[in-house]
């Protein structure tokens, strides 16, 4: 996916398989602290999992590792994907 | 000396603990399994030693109460203990995070790589002797259920030591990358189809229906191996075994008379009648062994192997938005699970939620709503007979009053709700050992719980009946009970003894010829009113006393409410 550009979305707007990294969490030191726990933060590789019906909570992969975060932590987590599209 | 037993959640510490102790405690696939910490013992050289299986923590500084034990369990140390830190070994990277900590507390430490053996199926080379190099302290892979590395694990206890390994705290994740760059290697690979399982177990479309259809196989499964044992082993070895043996005992007593009556119960038309006689050898001990052990020993069965195999966590996940309506998050389908069984380890599991608001909802929906295994055996076994159409409308009235109360309390009760966030493990096969040995310790824990109450609750119940005190309260109360609720004033017996034990307390029904309407009426009533002692002991440590104080109001006034409109709807 060389030539492809460069879009900021939320962790919500990313589709369910698509890979990003992380560039901003604009959550207070609570989410911050608790993605820390699990590796993941600023400048990491994630993939959005899946995403659940109506604002439920989003699964997110790092590593081995596998999270779910409500839907309102979700779209405080930027990430950075490429893509023709932005969604 | 002690030996603490420290890491991550669901890396497998309790499977360890089990492994070197030889005790026994519960261990499943998810995080948060252990909230309290276990001791056992075990023989190092000629010396006994102490080992505590600590709950799991992400990091020393504890985001909720079962973190805050670990921590303070790690603060009380002696000299010359140890910690075994355990480490998932397919998530080093994570896992590092927590051992890097530790190594700056100055204990000397052992690092148990466990999981080795699901590095190779997912391609993950870990050099264990290099990491051993880096951290300056012993590092042993391990697989601890099938135990394999276990033993080399135990003899190097002794070789742990103060790690040499410095950094500073906010660099910790780069140092983590940095050992891990050195030490790991992963190849590529293809999915596994458990890995595929797992994700389309979380994707709305396949995952909602998936979701039902484990729920539909879980009752179905319940409800096949439960009936068929008290079909065809217990009932049988009740009545053709037991019932000679207490028969001859009878007539040697005299076939009545007080202590006859307490031992042996009441003969009905010259027979024993071990739902009805009450006597401590007929129906104090039928309840628990012939009609309740044989559904408590299928719902095991069932949760357990559900709880390895993974699904727990991804349930969570699909009920999360559900139990938002509820004030709580997807999380807390977990307590309200190990309720359906007992609700003490349901009482117990709400400390995997953080706040305080959340934990007095999670715990008052349970004590009211959700009906143990025990109470539903009896409930089964009494209305079923009747219909399945009535014990639906038992199981639906407790499901609509904790939506129902769920939503009053997100609306009224003060205090934050956060949102779910849990790691969510990969699904792994149930290694057959581990899942006999936790249904073992459960049936086990049952059976000393159980048996003491029950025979206790069939004592009282004679004494009450002997002294007049069930006919005494029973005018006293005969306002609610029989206005109110539509029962006769003896059925007061049910709800006085249902304060000890639940499937006693409907037990008690049984001679008093109800109507199915009443049947139904009184099953509800006593699911909701008040949690039994056990329960009730464990709420009052969980939530203190002034929010026991408010939930127990809540109970006793919404089971009368819910109680007189069935009296008023149902025909």
């Amino acid at each position: 996916m060389a030539d492809t550009e460069a879009f900021i979305v939320s962790l919500v707007q990313m589709r369910p398989g698509q890979k990003g990294k992380i560039v901003e969490i604009n959550g207070g030191y609570g989410l911050t602290q608790k993605l820390d726990t699990l590796g993941i933060g600023t400048g990491k590789e994630i993939t959005k999992v899946s995403g659940q019906l109506m604002r439920g909570p989003v699964l997110l992969q790092h590593n081995n590792t596998q999270a779910a975060v409500g839907f309102g932590m979700a779209s405080r987590i930027i990430v950075e994907v490429h893509g023709k599209d932005k969604k | 000396m002690k030996i603490l037993l420290m890491g991550n959640p669901n890396v497998g510490k309790s499977v360890v603990f089990n492994r070197v102790t030889g005790t026994s405690v519960i261990a499943s696939n998810y995080p948060g399994t252990t909230v309290e910490f276990t001791k056992g013992s075990i023989k190092l050289g000629d010396r006994r030693v102490e080992v505590i299986d600590v709950p799991g923590t992400y990091t020393l500084e504890p985001t909720c109460k079962a973190e805050q034990i670990a921590v303070e369990m790690l603060n009380e140390n002696a000299d010359g203990d140890v910690v075994i830190n355990v480490v998932e070994s397919t998530n080093l990277e994570r896992s590092l995070n927590l051992t890097l900590q530790l190594l700056k507390r100055k204990i000397p430490t052992i690092v148990a790589l466990n999981f080795w053996d699901e590095t190779k199926h997912k391609g993950i080379l870990i050099d264990d002797k290099k990491l051993e190099q880096i951290l300056g302290v012993p590092c042993v892979p391990i697989c601890a259920v099938t135990g394999e590395g276990v033993k080399q694990l135990v003899e190097r206890v002794k070789e742990a030591k103060l790690s040499e390994y410095d950094y500073e705290d906010e660099e910790r994740w780069h140092e983590v990358g940095r050992i891990v760059d050195q030490v790991q290697n992963i190849t590529h690979r293809h999915h596994t189809w458990l890995e595929r399982l797992g994700d389309a177990s979380v994707r709305p479309l396949t995952g909602i229906p998936m979701a039902a259809m484990v729920m539909f196989l879980a009752f179905k499964v319940i409800r096949f191996i439960g009936e068929g044992l008290i079909g065809y082993v217990s009932e049988p070895l009740f009545e053709k075994l037991w019932m000679p043996v207490v028969m001859k005992l009878s007539a040697v007593m005299g076939s009545g008379g007080f202590l006859h009556n307490l031992v042996i119960g009441q003969l009905i038309d010259g027979e024993i009648d071990f739902g009805q006689s009450f006597g401590l050898l007929t129906t104090g001990l039928f309840v628990p062994i012939g009609a309740v052990l044989p559904y408590v020993f299928a719902f095991y069965v069932v949760l357990s192997f559900l709880e390895d195999l993974g699904f727990i966590p991804r349930l969570a996940v699909m009920v999360d938005t559900l139990m938002h309506k509820l004030g709580l998050h997807g999380f807390a389908i977990v307590p309200m699970l190990l309720g359906l069984g007992c609700n003490v380890p349901g009482a117990l599991a709400t400390r995997i939620l953080e706040t305080r608001r959340e934990k007095f909802i999670a715990a008052t929906l349970l004590s009211i709503a959700v009906p143990c295994a025990a109470l539903q055996a009896m409930i089964v076994g009494l209305v079923g007979e009747h219909g399945l159409g009535y014990l639906a409308i038992i199981y639906g009235t407790l499901l609509a009053v904790w939506v129902l109360l769920g939503v009053i309390f997100n609306k009224t009760v003060k205090g934050e709700s956060p949102e779910i966030f849990i790691e969510i493990p990969p699904y792994r096969i149930p290694y057959i050992r581990s899942l006999a040995k936790k249904i073992w310790i459960r049936i086990k824990w049952f059976l000393k719980e159980a048996i003491p109450f029950v025979l206790l609750g069939v004592f009282i119940v004679n004494i009450l009946y002997t002294f007049g005190i069930i006919q005494f309260v029973g005018k006293i109360t005969a306002p609610v009970v029989t206005r109110v609720l539509g029962l006769p004033q003896e059925a007061v017996g049910a709800l006085i003894v249902g304060f000890l034990r639940k499937d006693v307390a409907v037990g008690m029904l049984v001679p008093l010829g109800l109507t199915i309407k009443q049947l139904v009426i009184a099953s509800v009533v006593l699911a909701m009113y008040f949690p039994c002692v056990a329960t009730f002991t464990t709420l009052v440590k969980e939530l203190g006393v002034v929010d026991m104080l408010k939930s127990a109001t809540i109970m006793i006034v919404s089971s009368l409410i819910v109680g007189g409109l069935l009296n008023l709807v149902l025909p």
